[in-house]
């Protein structure tokens, strides 16, 4: 699978750094408090490798991934709040059997919509399914009808906003601002162990490298060049013979699933899921990820989302005020100096140092050239 | 009323076609025929609707009323997608290319197969595809340009590259607007060769300023003026009414 073919030189050896990174050397230097961190950092990371996809390749500037992420989020949750909320386990509730929240808030039977959350596979199927209909019925909407650029970014924004008052409005059927709390166990499994907490980070990262290896698969094929052809020239696109709604609505559609994923695998690590992961503060960070990391390269967002991540918790925990100003005037300093984020910069300054250490002719990085004169959205 | 007149004799049957923009009509209730293998220039002052008619034909634009008719197929109700897959393709005036895709990528994109999602996913680029690029890429004289990216082309080279992404979808009806406008003078000589040589075989309506090239390849020439048609005939017809010199040729 992994071969030159798949990957060029230099996208094999960043596929190769991350996963040496990833599976032997922060698994053997950090705690597993810091272990547990860095699992929470890359749940970014999915969302990331979509953005790169929607935004970096078919020029779709989502502002509400969060949304995706949420409900990937959500459906985990909810799944381990049935399975934490058993007639055991809450005989002291008015009505036992339900989730707490749902009792607090006088509800007596549990809503339909939670039923098919007691079976795990419905589950699984329900956290990638839920927020790709969702973003398909979006997509659809939008794209047939040619809303595009920063409209489109806008009423992203405003999904991510409707979502979350509609999650804190609902709190009996939804936990509301606290969100869903006191998860246990995953089909009896304690998550809350500091051996769990090891080997979910595992399964975590197994997973982001199979996510990085489909958007790799995309971008490869002939659908991954349409969606840059796209980007730039839509109509000519369209006169070849392609509907380029469709060809949007799937790099949309890709994009929430990959966030969805990232977000159900969040609950898992963080052991709770709040509406303050849906709405548009959290949703527009995950942009900066990506564009600090570089929005035409599927590693880049990996990085950005890590590095990004590290710094906001080492920051706020010195300067909580200052914090969100580093933030943006990170994202204003990478839009304009550096389009490309830390992929662009390692691309242009660093690998041809590299290359001439080792003295080797060609520069085999040729692919990022892609990124080149691309405009920042 | 047109006795034994066929309509379906005709590749293109536009019939009444009006478009209204906020009351300006820049098509008026136009009527043309274009036959199987027939080299239509449109030529007439700027603001005549020449490149509206285009859009209009290739579905850029939506007809206010009257119909299109191609292959006996109404184009007026199809999305453009639909229209270039029932063989109309279509050049812009200003080249657009895909700048950050190479010379080839460019022309696979073209390539008339796995226009779909999904088929687009599992595409391959196999014999047939790189054959027929290769053959395309000789023609517009890019065959050793291949792996250029499309932003490091010349002007000419993109309007080239242009004509042979239409030529790849082998369409019906070509739609030429304005190919030769802004090349150099060796550049407008290369073209019309290539012109000349992919007309064959197939219809093309062409909107044409430079009167040496119409003259060149126009079989027959529609003169249109203020949405509407103003002569049509041969060129040496059209050259000698007396409307088509006080309007567009006179001076």
């Amino acid at each position: 699978m992994i071969n030159a073919r798949f990957f060029n030189r230099s996208e094999l050896i960043g596929f190769l750094a991350l996963a040496v990174l990833l599976f032997v050397i922060l698994p053997l230097s950090l705690d597993i408090f810091r272990l547990n961190l860095v699992a929470k950092y890359l749940t970014y990371a999915f969302v990331g490798i979509g953005l790169v996809i929607c935004w970096g390749y078919g020029g779709i500037l989502s502002l509400g991934q969060g949304v995706f992420f949420g409900l990937g989020g959500y459906c985990m949750a909810m799944y381990l709040k049935l399975e934490a909320s058993s007639v055991e386990n809450t005989k002291i509730q008015s009505t036992p059997g339900i989730p707490d929240f749902m009792d607090w808030n006088q509800l007596t039977a549990l809503p339909f919509f939670w039923k098919p959350f007691h079976s795990f596979p419905l589950t699984l199927v329900a956290i990638l399914l839920v927020p790709g209909i969702f973003a398909l019925i979006i997509g659809a909407a939008m794209f047939k009808r040619r809303v595009g650029g920063v409209y489109f970014a806008i009423i992203t924004q405003a999904i991510a906003a409707i979502l979350t008052i509609l999650i804190i409005g609902q709190q009996g059927y939804t936990g509301g601002v606290n969100g869903i709390t006191d998860l246990r166990t995953l089909h009896g499994w304690d998550i809350r162990t500091d051996h769990a907490k090891f080997i979910l980070y595992f399964v975590e990262v197994v997973l982001l490298f199979a996510c990085i290896i489909a958007a790799q698969f995309i971008r490869l094929t002939k659908l991954g060049r349409i969606l840059v052809a796209m980007r730039e020239q839509e109509d000519r696109v369209r006169f070849s013979g392609y509907s380029v709604a469709n060809f949007k609505i799937f790099a949309f559609c890709a994009a929430a699933i990959f966030a969805a994923i990232g977000g159900a695998m969040f609950t898992l690590e963080v052991g709770f899921m709040s509406p303050s992961f849906v709405g548009i503060v959290p949703s527009i960070e995950m942009v900066i990820y990506t564009a600090v990391g570089g929005r035409m390269s599927i590693f880049g967002a990996v990085w950005g989302s890590l590095l990004v991540n590290f710094a906001k918790t080492s920051l706020s925990e010195s300067f909580p005020q200052l914090w969100l100003f580093g933030l943006g005037a990170l994202f204003i300093a990478v839009v304009l100096a550096f389009p490309n984020g830390l992929s662009g910069i390692w691309a242009d300054y660093v690998q041809p140092r590299v290359d001439r250490l080792f003295g080797s002719r060609k520069s085999g990085w040729n692919d990022n050239s892609v990124a080149d004169g691309a405009p920042a959205e | 009323m047109l006795v034994g007149h066929q309509p379906k004799d005709f590749l293109l049957a536009v019939s009444g076609l009006t478009v209204s923009f906020d009351g300006f009509k820049a098509v008026n209730d136009l009527s043309f025929y274009v036959e199987e293998n027939e080299i239509r220039v449109i030529i007439g002052p700027n603001g005549a609707g020449k490149t509206t008619v285009l859009d209009l034909i290739c579905g850029k634009t939506k007809a206010t009323s009257g119909s299109i008719q191609f292959r006996g197929q109404e184009l007026t109700k199809m999305k453009e997608n639909e229209i270039v897959q029932t063989g109309v393709g279509r050049k812009f005036q200003t080249p657009s290319v895909f700048e950050d895709l190479t010379v080839f990528e460019n022309l696979e994109i073209s390539f008339p197969r796995g226009r779909t999602v999904f088929g687009s996913l599992t595409f391959q680029r196999d014999q047939p595809v790189k054959e027929r690029v290769g053959e395309v890429a000789e023609m517009i004289f890019l065959k050793d340009r291949l792996d250029t990216y499309g932003s490091e082309l010349s002007h000419g080279q993109k309007q080239w590259l242009e004509i042979g992404m239409l030529l790849i979808q082998d369409p019906d009806l070509l739609m030429l607007d304005e190919p030769v406008a802004g090349m150099s003078v060796s550049e407008r000589a290369k073209t019309a060769e290539l012109l000349n040589r992919i007309i064959k075989n197939r219809s093309v309506l062409v909107i044409e300023h430079d009167m040496k090239f119409v003259e060149d390849i126009a079989h027959k020439v529609t003169v249109l003026h203020q949405g509407q048609i103003l002569s049509e005939g041969t060129m040496e017809k059209v050259k000698n009414d007396p409307k088509v010199i006080e309007v567009y040729l006179g001076h």
